[in-house]
């Protein structure tokens, strides 16, 4: 249980650092901190295949999109953008908003048994395998579709239309 | 199977990495050769050409949409891990199961080959 909140503590350092640095790149190196915390946490978790899927989708693949995106953007500071308060207030309802829907599940949370976390291997990626093929099947074959849009909605926000532009 | 004593060889392979890295870098800066350089020897040098505006330029969008379907197309591949390991088992449902789940994304697939997104113009 120490474990558990030595790490706790340093995903939440991690997780302030990613907000508070003012370089970008470096936030997205806190971040990627932030996942390997997440990592070790999934492991204390009894949750074997999620960590290392944790480990090399999101600090590996996920983490050079972000390093994208930033460089996508113009980073110099003379070209950065002025926040307008419009848009602060925006970001802070919506920031709110969030707040009110963590806070409103925590509540309804119930604390989980024990016996989940008694039995080792339920995270092992056959145990895995059973349950989302058969109790898990259709939100695995609805996350196909999720894919589907992700892939549709990036080549249309990416590729120009020649025939309508 | 679980016990944080069987984490202990992925912990000590984490921290050879961290301390070869360490140890190289070390090193080289305690034997590698001094020389002392002025402010004019740092700055960049091309062909003799004076240095103009920023090396932070935007680059193309192309890059991203590669890296996001190489993305997408990765979270494919992880769900296949835990159908594989129980193909036997799951014998022909699992086999009609996954290949709709393919299947679809197979449908991406051709979207963006149609599109050309992947295409360098």
């Amino acid at each position: 249980m120490s474990l558990f909140y030595v790490v706790a503590f340093l995903s939440i350092i991690f997780a302030l650092l990613v907000i508070f640095t003012k370089n970008p790149v470096h936030s997205v190196l806190y971040l990627i901190a932030t996942f390997f915390t997440f990592t070790i946490h999934y492991i204390i978790l009894n949750a074997q295949f999620l960590a290392v899927v944790n480990f090399i989708v999101y600090m590996g693949a996920i983490m050079v999109l972000f390093l994208f995106v930033l460089m996508l953007m113009n980073l110099n500071t003379d070209t950065e953008p002025m926040k307008s308060t419009l848009l602060k207030v925006v970001g802070a309802i919506a920031g709110g908003c969030l707040l009110v829907t963590l806070v409103g599940s925590m509540k309804t949370l119930s604390s989980a048994s024990t016996t989940a976390m008694d039995n080792t291997g339920i995270g092992l990626v056959e145990n895995l395998g059973k349950v989302l093929f058969s109790d898990f099947l259709l939100p695995f074959e609805l996350s196909s579709i999720l894919l589907l849009a992700a892939m549709v909605g990036a080549v249309l926000l990416a590729k120009k239309d020649n025939k309508t532009a | 199977m679980s016990a944080p004593v069987d984490y202990l060889p992925i912990i000590m392979q984490l921290l050879v990495a961290l301390g070869f890295v360490a140890l190289t870098m070390g090193i080289t800066h305690l034997i590698g050769p001094k020389r002392k350089t002025t402010d004019v020897k740092l700055t960049a040098f091309e062909s003799g050409i004076e240095v103009i505006g920023n090396a932070r330029q935007p680059f193309s969008i192309k890059y991203f949409v590669v890296a996001i379907l190489f993305v997408l197309f990765d979270v494919e591949v992880i769900f296949m891990y835990p159908w594989a390991v129980n193909f036997r088992e799951f014998g022909l449902n699992g086999l009609i199961e996954m290949f709709i789940f393919m299947g679809t994304l197979l449908l991406g697939f051709i979207y963006v080959i149609k599109k050309k997104a992947l295409e360098w113009d």
